[in-house]
Order: C-alpha cells, then sequence, then structure tokens
C-alpha cells in the first residue's frame, strides 16, 4: 500500500470519486491547469477535462454562488476556496443559501455541495492565510463543518462528505499537509461525518483536539508519559455537529479533560465543547475543563507566530493543571 | 440582424412593439395571434388582482409583508411565456407573475407570504427556486444551474429575475462574469422598475443604460419596454432560443415602473410624488392590451368584468384553501435541516416538545 500525504490523499480521494461518479465536478482558482496552489487537484483536469475541472475567475463569492447552483441542478460540485481567509465574502452564499435551502423548500431543492479550503497556521504565511474560523461556521444552521488530522482520515472524511446530500464545509490542516505520511487505501471508504476518533486510550485525563493540534497533543502526551500521566486523545473529525457522546463517554471515565483549537479563545469551539460536557458529564468533572488556544488577536506573521499557536508545553501545562487540580 | 445587434444598447435603442395606445409601432407584427394575446391578457389581470388580494390581506393581517409586483406584469407574463417546462427559474421576492406562470399553485404561492415554508416547495418538475431576500445574490444559482444542464447535454436554460438595485450587488457582477467566461445558457431578466425601495434608478448607477452591462462581460444586452407585452415576449424568445442553441447568456433590461410600493411595510409618499407617478400611468401595461384587443374585437368592459370575476373566484378559493392548511407540526421547523436529523438537532426537538406539552 502506499503512504502518502494528506495532499496526495485527498487527491486520491477526490480522483477515485470523481471517477465513480461523473457528477462530482471541481471548480476553483488555480485547481485546473496549475492543479491547484498546494497541488490537491494535481492532474485531475488532464483525466477529467476542463467541463469538469474548472479554473475560475478570481471570485470566492462567484464560486461558491455558482456551486450552489450547480448542486442544487443536479451536480456533486467540490468548490476550492484557496485559503480560509478568503472565505469570508462565500459566508453570504452559505449563510443565506447553501446551509438553508433544503429546510426553507421543505426537501424540493437540496445542495449537495462540498467546499474545500485549506486553513490553520504554522506555516510563516501572508496575512489571512493562517486562519481558523470554524466556529463561524459550525454556528451556522445546515452545515456540517470537517477537519481531518491526517492523510487516512482526510480521504475517508472526503469521501463522507462528497457523497453526504447536504453541504460540508472540509477545511484542510495546511501545516500538516505534507508533514504526514501514512498508508493510504486505494479504493472506496469512508470515514462517517459526526463520529470523533479515539486516536488513543487513557486514564488520566481526556484531551480534545482537531486538525493540526492533533499532532501537538500527541507529542504532549509522549512526553507526559514520563510524569506518569496517562491521556486520552480523541480527535473530534466532525466539528459540526459535534460527537459528544464520545466525548462525554471519555469524560466519564477519566474525569478530567482539556481542549485544543487554533482558532481564538473566545467564543472558540472549546466553549462549546464545555457547555456540551457541563450537560452531560458536570458530576464526573474532578476539575474544570481547560482550554488550550489562540488568543483574541490576529494571527502573528511570521515572527511572532510561535507565540500564538498552542504548543506541547502549553497542552502539557494544561494537562498538568487539571490533573493536578 | 439579430435584436441585440438592432437595438444594441450603446445605440441608445428601446425595443418597443406594442404602444401605449395599443397599436403596433409600425413594421412590427404581433407575436402572437389575438386570441393567444387574449389568454395571456388574462394572465396579466389575472396577476394583477392576485397582487391586489394579497395586498389586502396584509392590511387585515392574513398575510405578512408582501412585495407586490403592480405595474410590472408584462414583465413577468411576456417573458416567462417563452420558458418551457423543466427549465430553471431564480426569482427574486417580486414575481408572483412568473412564480404562478411556470406553474407553482396559487395555494401554494400564497402560503409563503403568509409565513409556512411549505409555500416555497414548488411541484415536481416545476423548476421555480424559492425567493431570494439577499439582493443580487441569486443570478450565481442561475449560472450553476444552467452550468449543469450544459454539462449533462440537457436544452434546458435557466433564468434569473432581478432588479435595478440589484445590478449595484457584488454577486450580480460575479454572476454576469461567470456566465459570459463560460457560455452558459442563462437569462439575465432585470425588471428595472425604477426604485430599489426608495432610491431612484439615477443613484443606483451612472451607467446609461443597465442592458449595457453586459457587453462589459463579453456578451449581449437589450433594453426593451418592459410595459410592452410583445416587446418582452420577443426579445426573451431571442435570448432563450440563443440560449438553448449554445449561444450562451444575454441580458435584458426591461423598462418598466414600480406603482406599489417596495413592500406592504414601505410608503412610497415619503421618497416620491404624484408627479413623478403621473407620466407613467397612461404607460400601464394593461390600458394598451385592452386597447389592442378592442381594436380587434375581443374586449370590452363585459370582457373586462367577467374575467374579473371569474378570477376573484379562483382566487378565493385559494386563499381559502391557504388558510385552511394548519399551523405546521413542530418536526417541521427541524427535520428538513438536514436529510437526516443530527444528534443535537433531535435532542433540541425533544426538548422543544417538552416545553410545548
Amino acid at each position: 500500500m502506499a503512504k502518502l500525504n494528506m495532499v496526495e490523499a485527498i487527491n486520491l480521494g477526490l480522483r477515485e470519486e470523481m471517477d465513480k461518479d461523473n457528477r462530482v465536478v471541481v471548480l476553483g482558482e488555480d485547481v485546473g491547469k496549475e492543479g491547484g496552489v498546494f497541488r490537491v487537484t494535481d492532474k485531475l483536469q488532464e483525466r477529467f477535462g476542463a467541463d469538469r475541472v474548472i479554473d475560475t475567475p478570481l471570485a470566492e463569492s462567484g464560486i461558491v454562488g455558482v456551486a450552489f447552483g450547480m448542486a442544487v441542478n443536479g451536480l456533486r460540485p467540490v468548490a476550492e476556496i484557496q485559503f480560509e481567509g478568503f472565505l469570508y465574502p462565500c459566508l453570504d452564499q452559505i449563510n443565506s443559501h447553501i446551509s438553508r435551502i433544503r429546510n426553507r423548500s421543505r426537501g424540493r431543492f437540496t445542495c449537495p455541495l462540498v467546499i474545500r479550503t485549506p486553513y490553520g497556521g504554522g506555516i510563516h504565511a501572508p496575512e489571512h492565510h493562517s486562519e481558523s474560523p470554524e466556529a463561524i461556521l459550525a454556528h451556522i444552521p445546515g452545515l456540517k463543518v470537517v477537519i481531518p488530522a491526517t492523510p487516512y482520515e482526510a480521504k475517508g472524511l472526503l469521501l463522507s462528505s462528497i457523497r453526504d446530500p447536504d453541504p460540508v464545509i472540509f477545511m484542510e490542516p495546511k501545516r500538516i499537509y505534507r508533514a504526514i505520511r501514512e498508508e493510504v487505501p486505494e479504493g472506496d471508504y469512508t470515514i462517517p461525518l459526526g463520529k470523533a476518533r479515539m486516536v488513543q486510550e487513557g486514564k488520566d485525563v481526556t484531551v480534545i483536539a482537531w486538525g493540526a493540534m492533533v499532532r501537538e497533543v500527541l507529542s504532549a502526551a509522549e512526553q507526559l508519559k514520563a510524569e506518569k500521566i496517562d491521556m486520552e486523545i480523541i480527535d473530534l473529525r466532525t466539528i459540526s455537529p459535534i460527537d459528544i457522546e464520545t466525548i462525554a463517554s471519555s469524560v466519564r471515565k477519566t474525569g478530567r479533560a482539556v481542549i485544543v483549537h487554533e482558532a481564538p479563545k473566545t467564543c472558540g469551539l472549546g466553549a462549546e465543547i464545555i457547555a456540551l460536557i457541563n450537560e452531560k458529564a458536570l458530576l464526573s468533572l474532578q476539575a474544570p475543563v481547560e482550554r488550550v488556544t489562540g488568543f483574541d488577536i490576529p494571527v502573528p506573521l511570521a515572527k511572532s507566530e510561535h507565540y500564538y499557536l498552542p504548543n506541547p508545553k502549553r497542552i502539557m501545562m494544561a494537562v498538568r493543571k487539571v490533573v493536578n487540580f | 440582424m439579430t435584436l441585440t445587434q438592432e437595438y444594441h444598447p450603446l445605440k441608445g435603442k428601446r425595443l418597443e412593439i406594442l404602444r401605449p395606445d395599443g397599436a403596433l409601432q409600425s413594421g412590427f407584427k404581433a407575436p402572437i395571434d389575438d386570441q393567444e394575446t387574449l389568454k395571456l391578457y388574462k394572465r396579466i389581470s389575472f396577476t394583477r388582482l392576485v397582487d391586489q388580494r394579497c395586498l389586502s390581506l396584509q392590511r387585515q393581517g392574513r398575510m405578512g409583508t408582501y412585495a407586490p409586483i403592480w405595474g410590472q406584469e408584462a414583465c413577468q407574463i411576456g417573458s416567462a411565456y417563452q420558458l418551457q417546462k423543466g427549465d430553471w427559474v431564480f426569482p427574486a421576492f417580486r414575481e408572483v407573475g412568473v412564480t404562478l406562470m411556470m406553474g407553482v399553485p396559487l395555494k401554494t404561492f400564497l402560503l409563503y407570504w403568509m409565513g409556512n415554508e411549505i409555500g416555497s416547495r414548488a411541484p415536481e418538475g416545476v423548476n421555480v427556486m424559492p425567493v431570494s431576500i439577499p439582493v443580487g445574490t441569486h443570478p450565481l444559482h442561475a449560472v450553476g444551474a444552467a452550468w449543469a444542464a450544459k454539462l449533462r447535454g440537457e436544452k434546458t436554460v435557466a433564468i434569473t429575475y432581478f432588479g435595478d438595485g440589484a445590478t449595484s450587488e457584488g454577486d450580480f457582477h460575479e454572476a454576469m462574469n461567470f456566465a459570459g467566461v463560460f457560455n452558459t445558457p442563462t437569462i439575465f431578466f432585470c425588471q428595472n422598475n425604477q426604485y430599489a425601495i426608495s432610491v431612484p434608478r439615477s443613484l443606483q448607477t451612472a451607467s446609461e443604460t443597465i442592458a449595457q452591462k453586459a457587453i462589459a462581460y463579453g456578451f449581449d444586452g437589450i433594453q426593451v419596454d418592459g410595459n410592452d407585452l410583445f416587446a418582452v415576449m420577443v426579445a426573451t424568445k431571442e435570448a432563450v432560443d440563443k440560449a438553448r442553441a449554445g449561444g450562451g447568456p444575454t441580458l435584458i433590461e426591461s423598462v418598466t415602473f414600480r406603482f406599489g410600493p417596495h413592500t406592504t411595510a414601505d410608503d412610497p409618499t415619503k421618497y416620491r410624488t404624484e408627479k413623478e407617478i403621473e407620466p407613467w400611468k397612461p404607460l400601464d401595461p394593461i390600458i394598451r392590451l385592452q386597447s389592442y384587443l378592442k381594436t380587434k374585437g375581443l374586449w370590452n368592459e363585459e370582457v373586462e368584468r367577467q374575467m374579473t370575476e371569474e378570477s376573484q373566484k379562483e382566487i378565493d378559493q385559494a386563499v381559502k384553501d391557504a388558510e385552511a392548511v394548519p399551523v405546521p407540526g413542530v418536526e417541521e421547523i427541524f427535520k428538513y435541516v438536514f436529510a437526516e436529523m443530527t444528534p443535537p438537532l433531535k435532542e433540541q426537538l425533544e426538548y422543544l416538545k417538552s416545553t410545548l406539552a
């Protein structure tokens, strides 16, 4: 079995799904001839032609608005927004139409659309190329938001997203696009949406993370073994809807929880997860839940980015805090 | 020469066939025979009566805020007439004429404005999308739907309706641009009714016409007299035929006048005077059709009275049927958010039910 990185895994998933289902089309800036600025859609246009792999004008709202029309009339578009920082012009189309068409037409019209976008920091990028807007999207009814943490996960989650009858925002952690290489099967497999992944079991503390942070958490876990702290790690996978059952079940076992996300602290998903833990497993808690997050500041440029991103050191400090509470 | 060449927007010409006095412009024939014209007149008259009824229902508290089309009937009936079953319609929110003409039942239409989402559920095979309230956001959808049809080698076209105000929105320009680049079978139908709520057309754009904006995007535009049923029909036919044959998009600017308020929540006396409205009254699409049909011996006061009576009966029945529809059950607002309710939605619905018990 080939070892692929996340870019290659997503590319493979797109290629196989487009082979199988000719309703799937890819559109976005630079996705065709260039194969995407990160090469995620590399060689797809060669294989499927310019009718199905479309280089669009530079117009984010246009891309997703046109994709909405395609989806309503029977295609399965996978629209790319080149960087999460450029998603904002799409919010009107996403909120006003994409997320609500099934509801407002009582099922008469539906939108099986995937919007893919590289997101998150850690690559010393220019401004607007390092953000994590998943909470903004999770707050919109009618949308699913998915974030893979590994190449294997990325392909499985992508296929589920494309096959989902409703719109999915698929956010790809660009920091680890090429950082992890693992076996990714050819052929069909899916990973269900709305179901978190138990990365490793442990008895002392539940740490919940997603995207590039899962790798940081694993690093912290490894280092904490020396302090005899046994960490249970959950990769959330689907940001909306949150798999609270898996989290609550884990918290009932460990009694302690830490949530790690790159996004700014205030109103981040960490707050939502704590509220849900409060509803489902409050009496199991031995300590308040800790959050290790970005800050309520714009993501700094390269020279100061290291201050911003959660890292193993901050994760370990939070874990020690809940364990020693 | 095609119409869009003859009436190229930069030539400052506007397509006019049926004059306000009911005679045809010289050199023109009616695009349909007299019986067909009478049928369409009936439809236009019916539409106006529906519109008036909705205004009345709103004033009585039996309908929510409503956006009347009073004055724009020819724009809608004339253009929708040229569409085929299966063609896609992406309306703004002032298209009762188009909606009913394409096969959405009046009862359904009323239900939407009475506050029940079931009113946006067009019958199967009737590809009329729900209204689009965020102005100018939906022409993009028409481009996408047209693209999908083209990709599958189908002959369906997509038409999208919007007002003069919408042509200032960024999404309108993105839609026009995409349509031009990808040559989609999309008809952009602008009902230029001279107002975006209170903001007059002159403040909306410095362009001489709206139709000429198509030129910037690489395709044809044409300005027509929107109160002239025949001009609207003829221009739309050319655009639809062209799109179906693979000739790409067209922008039709249909110049008309909004006799009524923006919506029932608007008071136009705050921003326009009788003096401004007066010159448009004799240009009413209905007046000239009455004159035309009168010369053909097909219209008189008795015909009108009969027509109105039949229409009101039909409207009465539809209102009755719509008002007989019960308040939706609480599940209805949850179960269509996704194809399958997610766990949080199931939980929230259960909670809500428990509070209603």
